[in-house]
């Protein structure tokens, strides 16, 4: 398992390797430059600063220089964010993301097996009924309606949490944003646990272990739930990788100061450096988390094994 | 256990003591446009940055809360006979670390925004000092710049030629000074809270990017015994209505910016908490002049001539922007009543009539209809702009689609001269002078000038102007010009921009000003 | 269990009538939410396909005098606009008003133009209005300053009342619907096509193409979405059928990622040994065992897909990306009535509507074609 984990590390290498070569040229692909802002700027301006950001070498000059300082860990400074580099900006804003990210992840796995199971348990009834139809509001309303409204619900209206801000990362503003990211994730989770639940309840070990005579509790948790996890899993690994790089939606909507941003603000800024640690950043997380998933599927399913 | 016993009892006397002090710590909590790129004041480029970087420094020449041009490190100052030569006197000021602010610092300053190795955005528009143009293309040092300071307390500045709006001018944030010794120690690292020196009312105390900034009043500042409010927090709002939300939570005193889709709600909400007024910027569509059939003067007057400006302001921008005739907004001291179009006036059927004529004798009609396609960037108020207008054309037999892109895709297909019919713009001015519009389509000006409308008695007009020392003449001059703009047509003024803020009645010292300038200086705060 | 299954389709196969589909299709067919919900799914799609030429309005049409007007089931004007909107048509005219009448559906007025003679254009500003057609000059006096105007007010319907330029809402969510519905349905199709095919490809061969396999989806994964889009924009211009490909390019990465990870388990069951250990070949045991093994998770996950796609698409316009004006789709719509949410709810509330009830019906019909397709309870 270990020898497996170091190897699956190593292969990481080249995939880390090709997508940092794809986005660095489809990024240059792109038109525009991180300087054609809507004030334009004088032509020796300009090229001013493509001079002092060297974006006047030629591109594979560039692209070498690139991947040297990444190797010593360098991502360069921010094209945007003139006084931070790109690792300062990650350094601050990604264990916010990570840790607004996780806590959803957390909430919606809880939630989403609790529905879910709920809802298999009683397959075609009301209580089915009422947890399908909160999975599907959940995943119905995008992310941009339900932000404001919990904000102008909960901050404005009632006043019990604060309408936005970080506040220094106080519990009661982490709320609504953690609240806001988890509710499409919950509906997901349910709904797959739900189909797997159902098949798996239906299942020869179950109705054998029930037919044993073991306790309802044990058989669901233990045998179903262990199976019917499966979907989960395999969904959580990505979901963990695409919340913990935060949300765009969510920071700008509460005023967090995460990671999310920067994913779509400097690809549509250019912010040629900024995007690169973006990839990279994400690459890692995606690699890494498809990694858990496959880990955590050979742990509950005896039946994968790998040499 | 003991030390933790007293660290509660000291945290204790700090809240009682704070509870019962004459004055409690007055907090602004500061919504403001966007994140600042960067607080290098010869680095930035964006309003939000050049609000705190107001705050932060001051440089010879300050807004006063109306937005008049008043003495700021600068007690007093002459202008050569030729208005060529500036001198300005100092005022005994220190910086935040206790040094004498110096016209060796404005030197300095100067010398460093014009120097290409510091990639200012801005440093053109010091181009009128005598060699910063030379000096910023590498062509000569940075020592050869025209300032010199005559003694600690004098400095000169030598300009190109005279520039009328040169006063002006200094009032940008590109002309606040750097502390040298900080700048020579950390380099670009001096804007870091815990490195950063100012001369303003405030010092820098904590900048987290898409969070927060937080700055404190300085004890050195010359007039901090006037400075009410003693910490200040901006906030970075690129959501509109986030913060009409925290506003009416009671989270933040003032907001910026405004959704202008909701204006109407927020009027009816929040009375006269809502200003709106005019703001020194033009909202206009360019088009491309050198392209067929756009190169045709009597189709670019046609598309100007039928559309409603009242309208578009009126029900589209909900008042929150004006109509507008001229290039220049009416509002520019030294300018007076623009140049407006001829047909300001005309009832719109005539105005209509007009443009259909002219399309029938540029050779379009009903079997041949003009087809323009309406470029734009992605926003909703600007995506209704485009509907009305388009519908508006359709009037007059004009087929109209519409295109819209991200902003950087936008802006950069505009600069590179795209293949677009007419595309949306709009220009803030940097200073309060007409020259600052009406630059914009000069041929030598090839960044802004969208439409590549290349009229050389328009830029021998700019150029006369810019050599007139009389402002009377000069003005004269420049209304000339834009005249001859309003009959070419090679943008289409729509709009004149109004700013849009919320503010709270716990605030005074907030003055409505064309420029949109508030400096936390001149405010009070009632907690 | 396996063994008895296998034998059970190996047996069923020569009997016609009783195929997999049939036998799909027959429990569908007794499952009464999903049946509705198909019914619900097709009146949808009709309705968005043929209800825009009923309402009597182009989903392009701009009211000029019913911007931000509520939702209504009597016609507008009301009785109380007409005088106002007359007097506002005619401010431009620079004439003065006597007092507007309103009888049997037309509106008219006095008209006096002090300094000099009445324009007889004038009736183009009062036809120009939304409110009022067929505006005549009457009655004019012999010196030409005096005369009356006669126009038939015009009676229109907005069920839905009208966005922030004054376009049918009725219209524009029908019209939404459509693109939504062709946008969902389509990268789905091309999400699930690549995705299954992909990852059970895959999760069956193992070992060092299941390696290759799976660096090519993280490779992919870790690509920024946005940039991507602006590329496909730029290098094939705009187009709506690159928004599809798109997003169905980029949404069957998780699609192929659980196909996988069934497969993997799948593969480890006993029947699929035994029909290795039979000889059926890997081709076969795809199509035969794995993919129908597989259709419980796809087509819940399928059903989940088309609601994240046709929000997705909604992300794409707003960067500019997407559908261009004066087209729409429901996610555009509800971006801006969310931003309209307090002023005008109505604008957030019909096409979340639409859009809610259709995810719904997808939902029940996805649970009805699970149960429908699970081999187990063949």
């Amino acid at each position: 398992m270990l020898k497996y984990a170091l190897t699956r590390l190593l292969a990481a290498i080249p995939t880390l390797f090709v997508i940092v070569t794809a986005a660095f040229f489809l990024i240059r692909i792109a038109p525009g430059g991180p300087f054609n802002l809507d004030r334009p700027l004088e032509a020796k301006v300009m090229e001013n600063l493509n001079r002092i950001y060297h974006l006047d070498a030629p591109l594979w000059q560039q692209y070498l220089s690139y991947l040297g300082n990444l190797l010593r860990g360098d991502f360069g400074p921010s094209f945007v964010y003139r006084d931070f580099s790109v690792a300062e900006l990650f350094a601050a804003g990604l264990p916010i993301s990570v840790q607004l990210g996780g806590s959803a992840l957390v909430l919606a796995l809880l939630a989403g097996t609790a529905l879910g199971t709920l809802a298999a348990l009683h397959h075609n009834k009301a209580a089915d009924l009422g947890a399908v139809t909160v999975a599907t509001l959940g995943i119905t309303i995008p992310p941009f309606v339900v932000a404001p409204l919990l904000s102008l619900v909960f901050g404005v209206w009632l006043g019990w949490l604060p309408a936005g801000g970080w506040g220094n990362g106080a519990l009661v503003n982490k709320i609504l944003p953690i609240v806001t990211l988890a509710l499409p994730q919950v509906a997901v989770v349910t709904r797959l646990t739900r189909a797997a639940m159902i098949e798996a309840l239906a299942s020869h070990p179950v109705r054998t272990a029930r037919a044993y005579g073991l306790r309802w509790w044990t058989v669901v948790v233990v045998h179903a739930l262990r199976s019917a996890i499966l979907p989960v899993v395999s969904y959580a690994g990505p979901a963990a990788a695409a919340l913990m790089t935060g949300s765009i939606v969510v920071e700008t909507i509460f005023g967090v100061p995460g990671v999310g941003r920067y994913f779509v603000q400097a690809a549509l800024n250019r912010d040629y450096t900024l995007v690169m640690g973006t990839v990279v950043v994400i690459a890692c997380f995606v690699i890494l988390f498809n990694l858990v998933v496959d880990l955590i599927y050979a742990l509950i399913d005896p039946r994968v094994r790998y040499g | 256990m003991a030390s933790g016993f007293l660290r509660i009892l000291f945290a204790g006397m700090m809240l009682i003591s704070g509870v019962f002090s004459a004055r409690a710590e007055v907090v602004y909590h500061r919504g403001n446009d966007a994140n600042p790129e960067t607080l290098d004041q010869h680095k930035t480029s964006t309003i939000p940055e050049a609000n705190i970087l107001a705050d932060l420094y001051e440089g010879l020449l300050v807004y006063d809360p109306a937005a008049k041009v008043s003495p700021g490190m600068a007690e007093s100052w002459e202008m050569s006979s030729d208005g060529t030569v500036y001198t300005f006197h100092l005022r005994d000021a220190k910086w935040s670390n206790g040094d004498p602010v110096t016209a060796g610092d404005f030197v300095f300053s100067l010398r460093r925004i014009v120097d290409p190795a510091t990639g200012a955005k801005y440093a053109n528009i010091l181009y009128p000092i005598k060699n910063a143009e030379a000096v910023n293309k590498g062509e000569m040092k940075p020592a050869e710049l025209g300032v010199r300071a005559l003694d600690d307390r004098t400095l000169e500045i030598a300009l190109e030629q005279p520039t009328p709006y040169f006063l002006q001018l200094l009032t940008h944030q590109t002309g606040l000074p750097v502390h040298p010794a900080s700048v020579e120690k950390y380099g670009s690292d001096f804007v870091r809270p815990e490195n950063m020196v100012t001369n303003g009312a405030y010092t820098l105390t904590e900048f987290t990017p898409d969070d927060k900034v937080v700055l404190d009043k300085s004890p050195t500042y010359y007039d901090a015994a006037n400075v009410r409010i003693d910490r200040v927090i901006y906030y970075p709002m690129e959501d509109r209505a986030a913060c009409v939300r925290r506003f009416e939570a009671g989270e933040i005193d003032s907001c910026s910016e405004l959704p202008t889709d909701q204006m109407a709600t927020l009027r009816e909400k929040f009375g006269d908490q809502v200003r709106t007024p005019p703001y020194l910027g033009t909202y206009y569509y360019a088009i491309r002049t050198d392209k067929p059939p756009f190169d045709d003067v009597r189709v670019r007057q046609a598309l100007s001539l039928a559309i409603d400006r009242v309208y578009l302001a009126e029900e589209i921008w909900t008042d929150t922007m004006l109509p507008a005739y001229s290039l220049v907004p009416p509002g520019i001291a030294n300018y007076g009543e623009p140049s407006y179009a001829a047909f300001k006036d005309e009832p719109m059927l005539d105005r209509e009539d007009e443009a259909a004529a002219l399309l029938k004798e540029a050779g379009f009609g009903p079997d041949k209809p003009l087809k323009v396609e309406i470029s734009y960037n992605t926003s909703e108020n600007h995506k209704n702009t485009a509907v009305a207008i388009a519908d508006m054309w359709k009037a007059i037999g004009v087929e109209t689609s519409l295109l819209n892109r991200d902003g950087a895709s936008h802006y950069a297909y505009l600069r590179d001269k795209g293949d677009f019919d007419v595309a949306r713009a709009g220009w803030i001015a940097d200073y309060a002078d007409a020259q600052n519009f009406l630059f914009l389509v000069q041929s030598d000006n090839p960044g802004f000038n969208y439409a590549n409308y290349d009229n050389p008695d328009y830029d021998a007009l700019m150029h006369k102007a810019a050599a007139e020392q009389d402002p009377e003449k000069r003005s004269a001059i420049l209304h000339e010009a834009e005249a001859m703009f309003m009959r070419d047509v090679p943008y289409i003024p729509l709009m004149y921009y109004s700013s849009h803020s919320l503010v709270s009645p716990k605030l005074t010292g907030w003055v409505d000003n064309i420029q949109n300038k508030h400096l936390t200086r001149y405010m009070t705060k009632e907690e | 269990m396996s063994l008895s299954r296998l034998s059970g389709t190996a047996a069923r196969r020569p009997v016609a009538g009783r195929s997999l589909t049939a036998d799909a299709m027959r429990r569908l067919k007794a499952n009464r939410a999903a049946m509705a919900s198909l019914v619900f799914l097709i009146a949808m799609a009709l309705v968005c396909a043929v209800g825009p030429h009923l309402t009597g309005h182009a989903y392009d049409e701009v009211y000029q005098s019913y911007v931000r007007v509520p939702a209504s089931l009597t016609p507008y004007p009301r009785e109380a606009q007409v005088g106002p909107e007359m007097e506002k048509a005619l401010a431009r005219a620079r004439v003065d008003l006597g007092t507007v009448a309103v009888v049997n559906g037309t509106a008219s007025v006095e008209v006096v133009s002090p300094r000099r003679p009445l324009d007889p254009r004038i009736t183009r500003y009062v036809d120009r209005s939304d409110l009022f057609a067929n505006a005549r000059l009457t009655d004019m006096s012999p010196d030409g300053h005096v005369g009356r105007i006669v126009a038939d007010v015009r009676q229109v319907r907005f069920l839905f009342g009208t966005d922030l330029a004054g376009r049918d809402l009725l219209t524009r969510t029908l019209m939404a619907g459509r693109i939504s519905l062709t946008i969902g349905l389509l990268a789905t199709l091309v999400a699930v096509l690549i995705g299954v095919t992909w990852g059970a490809t895959a999760g069956y061969l193992g070992g060092a193409a299941d390696a290759v396999m799976m660096r090519v989806v993280d490779v992919l994964y870790a690509l920024p979405f946005v940039f991507f889009v602006i590329l496909l924009v730029v290098f094939f211009g705009r187009n709506f059928v690159l928004v599809f490909l798109a997003v169905g390019a980029v949404e069957w990465l998780d699609m192929a990622r659980i196909v996988r990870g069934q497969t993997l388990s799948l593969k480890r069951r006993e029947f699929v040994e035994a029909a290795e250990a039979m000889g059926v070949a890997g081709g076969g045991i795809l199509r035969r065992h794995i993919v129908p093994n597989l259709a419980g998770p796809v087509v819940v996950y399928m059903t989940l897909l088309v609601p994240k796609v046709i929000l997705l698409e909604s992300f794409l316009s707003f960067l500019g990306l997407g559908v261009q004006e004066p087209m729409t789709s429901w996610g555009v719509l509800i971006a801006e009535g969310a931003r309209s949410i307090e002023a005008m709810p109505g604008l957030l509330l019909f096409p979340a509507a639409f859009l809610t009830s259709t995810l719904f019906a997808l939902n029940f019909l996805g649970d009805g074609l699970r149960d429908a397709l699970d081999p187990k309870e063949r």
